[in-house]
């Protein structure tokens, strides 16, 4: 039924997970009160009228972050078929995968002389 | 080795007896442990919120909670009943779809991540072949809803706390990762079971907090701070944010990310306590203790006790580190913004990967003491 075995047991398990919220979300929907006028529906700040939405142009400094991410992440992937085989793989092995991080290492170098890994 | 209980194959067989075919007793029992887990780790949550509280008050030299049941255990409770009762209050400025998806994407993944959690030989829900992966890769999911309840909300500091929570998720994401890579290395395998397994034989001196010093701390550091946990509570930081990205949310979906946050806190100690300490083991080696007491270890009793001990040593262990946690909350200050991403992308990234090509050098030359 499944091309992978054993992951029968992911989708069950992903339904029974999911049914925690909702389960949760009915149940606070039958037993809460439905009273409430509009202004406790307005954005919160600090009791004041709120000046303007959230929903503006923004800087948000840290998409240098996500981009450094990016790379390290995928490089991560490839380090876990490297890590699960290496009692069979040796120094060939090593020596390659010391290459491979030697050169993100260069690129994190660079980043960080860059000034992507500050914050202001 | 004992193979430990088979209570799958028990409860399989007892229905094929009464007449059930096979495949429909093999259905019936697939929805039996995955329930079991998610109300034990429900209860793990009510105990956890109890402990803070209590292990909060005495660090402040307080009595804390004490009015609901014998020394207040049942408050979590009565914060759970009050939740469901409050009124539902969504902004008029907000995304109404996206505000409610928000809290049930933070709480799906870590729930689902206990798949792979093992209180024992036999006692997991599924022992994957990718099995700790799985945990890595659903812990990234978390933070889109965070970052999904922080934009709908259409609110300032829902909004900046939103960020901030996915930038901390994605910068100590890398340093986790690799120290669990480390880990992975000695065991050759991404099995949980096979963490384990290969941590055993004897006891507390087969673990892997001997092997992996380095990367026991990077990984604490990095489990805190994902789970947004002082003194990396930068997200909800409410003398600056008032409440990050709940603040809006009120009722039960304020609660799915208060038990999201409280499971995730119980997932990592649970990770960190199946890498690190041992799992399932026992400090003394079982076999050991069974040839002292004179009986083979095979004995149908004695596997009935090390199963049940193997579930208690797994709790304690993690509690423990929950522990630890709660106490870290009242000793540490709260690291700037700044202070948080240079300590995980100057200081735990670079550390992880020496770390990762130190075990790599470690398990060439000593092949015998890292997992062969």
């Amino acid at each position: 039924m499944f091309a992978l075995s054993g992951y029968e047991y992911f989708l069950g398990f992903l339904l029974v997970s999911s049914l925690v919220p909702i389960l949760a979300l009915t149940a606070a929907k039958l037993l809460r009160p439905r009273t409430g006028g509009p202004e406790r529906r307005t954005t919160y700040e600090s009791g004041m009228e709120p000046i303007g939405g959230a929903w503006i142009q923004f800087n948000i400094r840290y998409y240098m972050f996500a981009l450094v991410f990016v790379i390290f992440d995928v490089e991560t992937v490839f380090l876990y078929p490297w890590a699960v085989a290496f009692n069979q793989l040796g120094l060939l092995a090593f020596i390659e995968a010391l290459i491979f991080i030697a050169i993100l290492v260069i690129a994190l170098v660079y980043a960080w002389r860059k000034g992507a890994l500050e914050w202001s | 080795m004992n193979s430990g209980i088979d209570l799958q194959g028990t409860f399989i067989e007892s229905l094929t007896d009464m007449g059930i075919s096979p495949g429909l007793a093999k259905t019936m029992w697939i929805p039996l442990p995955m329930t079991l887990v998610i109300i034990g780790a429900t209860v793990g949550v009510l105990v956890v919120v109890w402990l803070e509280r209590k292990i909060s008050a005495a660090a402040q030299q307080r009595i804390g909670p004490e009015f609901a049941g014998p020394l207040g255990v049942l408050q979590p409770v009565a914060d759970g009943l009050k939740l469901v009762f409050k009124e539902d209050i969504v902004p008029t400025k907000s995304d109404p779809i996206l505000f409610t998806l928000g809290p049930i994407l933070v709480v799906i993944p870590v729930f689902l991540s206990y798949l792979i959690i093992p209180f024992g030989q036999n006692l997991v829900i599924t022992d994957l072949n990718v099995g700790i992966f799985i945990w890595i890769s659903l812990s990234s999911i978390a933070p889109i809803g965070l970052l999904m309840s922080g934009y709908a909300s259409n609110n300032k500091y829902s909004l900046l706390g939103g960020l901030r929570a996915a930038a901390q998720a994605i910068s100590y994401e890398i340093p986790l990762a690799l120290a669990v890579l480390a880990v992975v290395m000695m065991s050759n395998s991404l099995s949980t079971i096979d963490i384990v397994e290969q941590q055993s034989g004897y006891g507390i001196l087969s673990w892997n907090i001997w092997r992996q010093p380095v990367g026991l701390l990077i990984f604490w550091i990095a489990a805190l701070a994902e789970c947004e946990r002082l003194p990396f509570d930068l997200p909800e930081a409410e003398e600056e944010l008032v409440a990050g990205y709940q603040t809006e949310y009120t009722g039960m979906k304020f609660g799915l990310f208060y038990i999201g946050s409280y499971v995730n806190l119980v997932l990592s100690s649970l990770v960190f306590a199946i890498l690190y300490l041992g799992g399932w083991d026992f400090p003394i080696p079982l076999d050991r203790l069974a040839s002292w007491l004179g009986t083979s270890e095979d004995t149908a009793w004695l596997q009935v006790v090390t199963a049940s001990l193997g579930i208690i040593m797994t709790i304690l262990k993690t509690y423990f580190l929950i522990f630890i946690a709660i106490l870290m909350r009242w000793t540490v200050p709260r690291v700037r913004i700044d202070q948080l991403l240079d300590l995980g992308w100057k200081f735990l990234l670079p550390v992880a990967l020496v770390n990762l090509l130190l075990t790599a050098a470690l398990k060439l030359t000593f092949p015998m003491a890292f997992g062969g």
